[in-house]
């Protein structure tokens, strides 16, 4: 198999490792800034952290592995990436860390000023991300003001970080936050208990509306703002991708509507991942595209590590993300039980 | 400043930062899991005890190592961007492989570990940890494998304005990563023994549960040793390996300026960098350096002088951060040797001064595990991968001295604080001590009453009225 074959699995990897990333910290990030929202006691509170206490720092390494992935398979994409965003990379950063140590620390003194201060910390460190990465991903839906020269190896960028706040960037912000907030009520709804689910599902129905009128406009405005339809236009028979979200997105409601929470949340992973897959097969063969200069685009054809370490990172690939799945899947099972007050009062070991 | 030296200062402190957290890391996650073991196999509650104390430690520092963590990866793109185009073919691949085959095992593990107490049975929980343990293990073989090609770079071509792998198993067998990977998880070990030494002499000194702290102590004494030796031994192999791979790096450490054969070494030296010389020369064992670098007393090592001046590492910060390194690790050998001798005899409680300087002792390990990495980063400037890439050259073009001045403010302002707030957590929970009774555990099915009966799901919607408890 010659390289391009390798280039485009690492493509098809790629979407898959950011889908699986948004399906499974989503609902983290959700919960997290919904917590002031769905809680109203601080045993609600724990109650809610526990939920995702066993898997959140799992969740998060399907990021590190993405960002791994891209540095791996396209090196010249990473670098210009990472050092093209920086400031908005280094805000994302910040909030990944407060948010960590705020689930490990919360519980570990008896205070009220100390517990009130980590849950202002989780709320502020979740929807950060949940908002910077929607602004990321529509400013790469778009292209950015950059300009490289593979050949004389000058690479030039002059965007800044207001200028990642345009319209668009902040729509797909907006769009995240509230798939994220929908997935996260769902998930606080099946896995708790009482008042506290029954409040979170109530969340979950009301904030579908303004999801489906921002998912639609945002769909619409894609049209004029990037070139993500060109290969929906080029070959109709991937438009069944955005098809499967939209279709997704309204069983969530169908069946939040009819109180069968499981499945509105099992569609709210699907609407996430094809969300993603949406954005990601808009934009091939292109990582990142320029908006000023088409031959300055990173796409994986000139971003790309050699033959070599493409085929030993799929290698790499094909033994461990399935031996990964099937751990998690392991573990989600053992933590498939509801969590009651019951569980985190006078148990020590419980965030 | 410019943009280098700000990405400089920017990768030192939080790299540094990162390395407060891993080493303890490392060695404490391996004896937790021991204690955890001896449980289990023994029945012994004291050993479940102590499983749940040290793991308690371990977790408030797992975190901060974690978070910190993302970081560096981060880092590479957004101020190496030169460097991470430029060895990405080879470098990027070990830090996907770190995250799909260790980070991942880590943290899915961690959770179940410490959540997993009531669900799952003790043998299962006993692995757990080990795994966790284990892929941290990995990780650091891995990271460290990546950190030694920058050092002695192998099984690569320059082709396509770039280094571009041709030799994945060269990559893989450096003996340079080797050495560094054993050199550093045994000073992680050892560093663990020092602070549970640590920490059990000060409440040794308080005679607050004597046994429980006696047999911690007793643990880590021989851990602490065997791990110091250890550490000695692959810090030997590391020199000699640097007097052949790196000679400019091993000059400064050594800070020799004249290329000579039959090269003693000065137990007193202060080099003098202005004039090309040493300032101080004292207490010099004859063809010391030559036979330890390379095993040949008449050996002829290269010296400072014969590199231009700007192909010279910072000699004088290389020079004592490679003494203080070593002269702490002679002290841990011995403090760790009078460990086992004091702790085995009946009054080792009465035994106050060395209590007291266990107690104080604990900071040393963790200075030498900087000075470390102060020998080896520093020592191989002005290259980013030694002989193939300059440091300056590696920056990334598209960010200004603000924004890096902004960020290495941010990253100080947040890590001070979330390092003070870690240390203080650590220490109030190390001088809480042990929780007195188990009952927590005890009292609910699960680990110690029916160990192997899984926890049924429960659907108990409105069962219990949480806000009444609050
Ligand atoms: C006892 C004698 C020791 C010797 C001869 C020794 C030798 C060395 C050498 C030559 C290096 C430089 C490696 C490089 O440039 O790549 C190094 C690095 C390092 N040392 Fe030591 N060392 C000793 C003790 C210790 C102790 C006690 C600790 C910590 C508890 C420690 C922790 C480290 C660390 C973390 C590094 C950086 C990682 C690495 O390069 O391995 N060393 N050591």
């Amino acid at each position: 198999m010659d390289l391009s074959v390798f280039q485009i699995i690492w493509f098809v990897l790629w979407g898959v490792l950011w889908a699986v990333y948004f399906m499974l910290d989503g609902f983290v990030l959700g919960t997290g800034f919904l917590s002031g929202l769905l809680a109203k006691t601080d045993t609600e509170k724990r109650v809610l952290i526990n939920t995702v206490g066993p898997v959140w720092d799992g969740n998060e390494v399907w990021l590190i592995t993405a960002g791994g992935a891209t540095f791996a398979a396209f090196p010249t994409t990473y670098a210009l990436m990472f050092s093209n965003l920086y400031s908005a990379l280094l805000l994302l950063l910040f909030a990944m860390i407060v948010r960590g140590v705020s689930f490990e620390f919360r519980s570990k003194l008896d205070s009220p000023a100390w517990r009130g201060g980590w849950d202002m910390a989780i709320i502020v460190s979740s929807f950060l991300p949940a908002l910077l990465f929607g602004v990321a991903f529509g400013n790469i839906f778009k292209g950015i003001p950059m300009k490289n020269d593979f050949a004389t190896l000058n690479f030039s960028y002059d965007g800044t970080l207001i200028g990642l706040l345009n319209p668009y960037g902040l729509l797909t912000g907006v769009l995240f936050v509230l798939l994220f907030a929908v997935h996260g009520s769902l998930y606080a709804a099946i896995k708790t208990t009482g008042e506290l689910s029954t409040r979170a599902a109530g969340l979950a129905n009301r904030l579908w509306l303004p999801l489906l009128a921002v998912a639609v406009a945002f769909l619409g405005y894609t049209y004029p703002a990037t070139r993500l339809y060109d290969n929906f236009l080029k070959a109709p028979v991937l438009l069944i991708i955005p098809i499967i979200a939209v279709v997704s997105l309204l069983l969530v409601k169908v069946f939040a509507a009819k109180g069968a929470l499981h499945n509105s949340f099992l569609f709210s992973c699907l609407t996430i991942v094809f969300v993603v897959f949406t954005g990601v097969t808009g934009l091939f063969p292109n990582l990142i595209p320029s908006n000023i200069d088409p031959a300055s685009n990173l796409t994986i054809f000139n971003s790309s590590s050699s033959l070599l370490t493409l085929q030993i990172m799929t290698v790499v690939a094909l033994i461990f993300v399935p031996t990964v799945i099937a751990y998690k899947i392991w573990v989600y099972r053992i933590f498939r039980a509801r969590i009651s007050g019951e569980d985190v009062i006078g148990n020590p070991e419980a965030y | 400043m410019n943009v280098v030296t700000l990405s400089q200062l920017q990768f030192a402190a939080t790299g540094m930062f990162h390395w407060i957290f891993v080493p303890l890391t490392l060695g404490l996650s391996i004896m937790t899991a021991w204690m955890e073991t001896k449980y289990v196999t023994t029945g012994d509650e004291t050993w479940l005890r102590m499983t749940k104390f040290w793991g308690k430690l371990f977790l408030i520092n797992f975190a901060l190592g974690v978070v910190t963590g993302i970081t560096m990866e981060f880092q590479f793109g957004m101020n190496w961007s030169e460097y991470s185009r430029y060895v990405g073919d080879i470098f990027g691949a070990p830090l996907a492989i770190e995250a799909t085959l260790a980070f991942f095992l880590e943290s899915v593990f961690i959770g179940v570990w410490i959540f997993g107490w009531k669900k799952i049975s003790r043998k299962a929980h006993m692995i757990s940890i080990w795994l966790a343990a284990g892929a941290t293990n990995v990780s650091a073989l891995i990271i460290l494998l990546a950190n030694a090609w920058m050092q002695k770079p192998v099984g690569y071509v320059l082709r396509n304005n770039r280094a571009e792998m041709n030799d994945f198993l060269a990559v893989l067998t450096n003996p340079y990563g080797w050495i560094k990977f054993t050199h550093t998880l045994l000073s992680g070990y050892a560093l663990a023994a020092f602070v549970v030494m640590g920490v059990s002499a000060w409440h040794l000194l308080r005679k607050n549960e004597s046994a429980f702290f006696k047999r911690s102590f007793r643990l880590a004494a021989v851990w602490g040793f065997v791990a110091s030796i250890g550490v000695a031994v692959t810090g030997d192999f590391h020199a000699v390996e640097i007097a052949r791979t790196q000679p400019s790096k091993f000059a400064a450490m050594e800070s020799q300026w004249e290329t000579k054969r039959g090269v003693g070494m000065n137990l007193l030296l202060l080099p003098d960098v202005a004039r090309e010389c040493n300032s101080i020369e004292q207490l010099c064992v004859p063809n010391a350096l030559s036979f330890l670098a390379f095993k040949d007393p008449n050996a002829e090592i290269k010296g400072l002088k014969e590199f231009p001046k700007e192909l010279r590492p910072p000699v004088t910060a290389t020079f004592i951060s490679f003494r203080l390194m070593v002269g702490l690790g002679t002290f841990m050998i011995l403090a760790s040797l009078a460990g086992i001798i004091l702790s085995r005899r009946q009054n080792f409680e009465e035994q106050r001064w060395f209590l007291k300087l266990m107690a104080i002792a604990i900071p040393a390990p963790y200075l030498a595990e900087q000075f470390g990495w102060l020998v080896a980063e520093l020592g191989r400037q002005p290259w980013i991968v030694y002989g193939v890439l300059k440091t300056a050259d590696a920056v990334s073009k598209s960010i200004s001295t603000t924004q890096v001045a902004l960020s290495l403010l941010g990253f100080t302002v947040l890590y001070g604080l979330l390092g003070a707030i870690d240390i203080f957590l650590l220490v109030k929970h190390a001088k809480k001590g042990p929780d007195k009774d188990l009952s927590a555990i005890i009292n609910v099915q699960g680990y110690l009453v029916t160990p192997d009966a899984p926890q049924t799901d429960k659907d108990m919607a409105g069962i219990i009225n949480v806000q009444g408890r609050a």
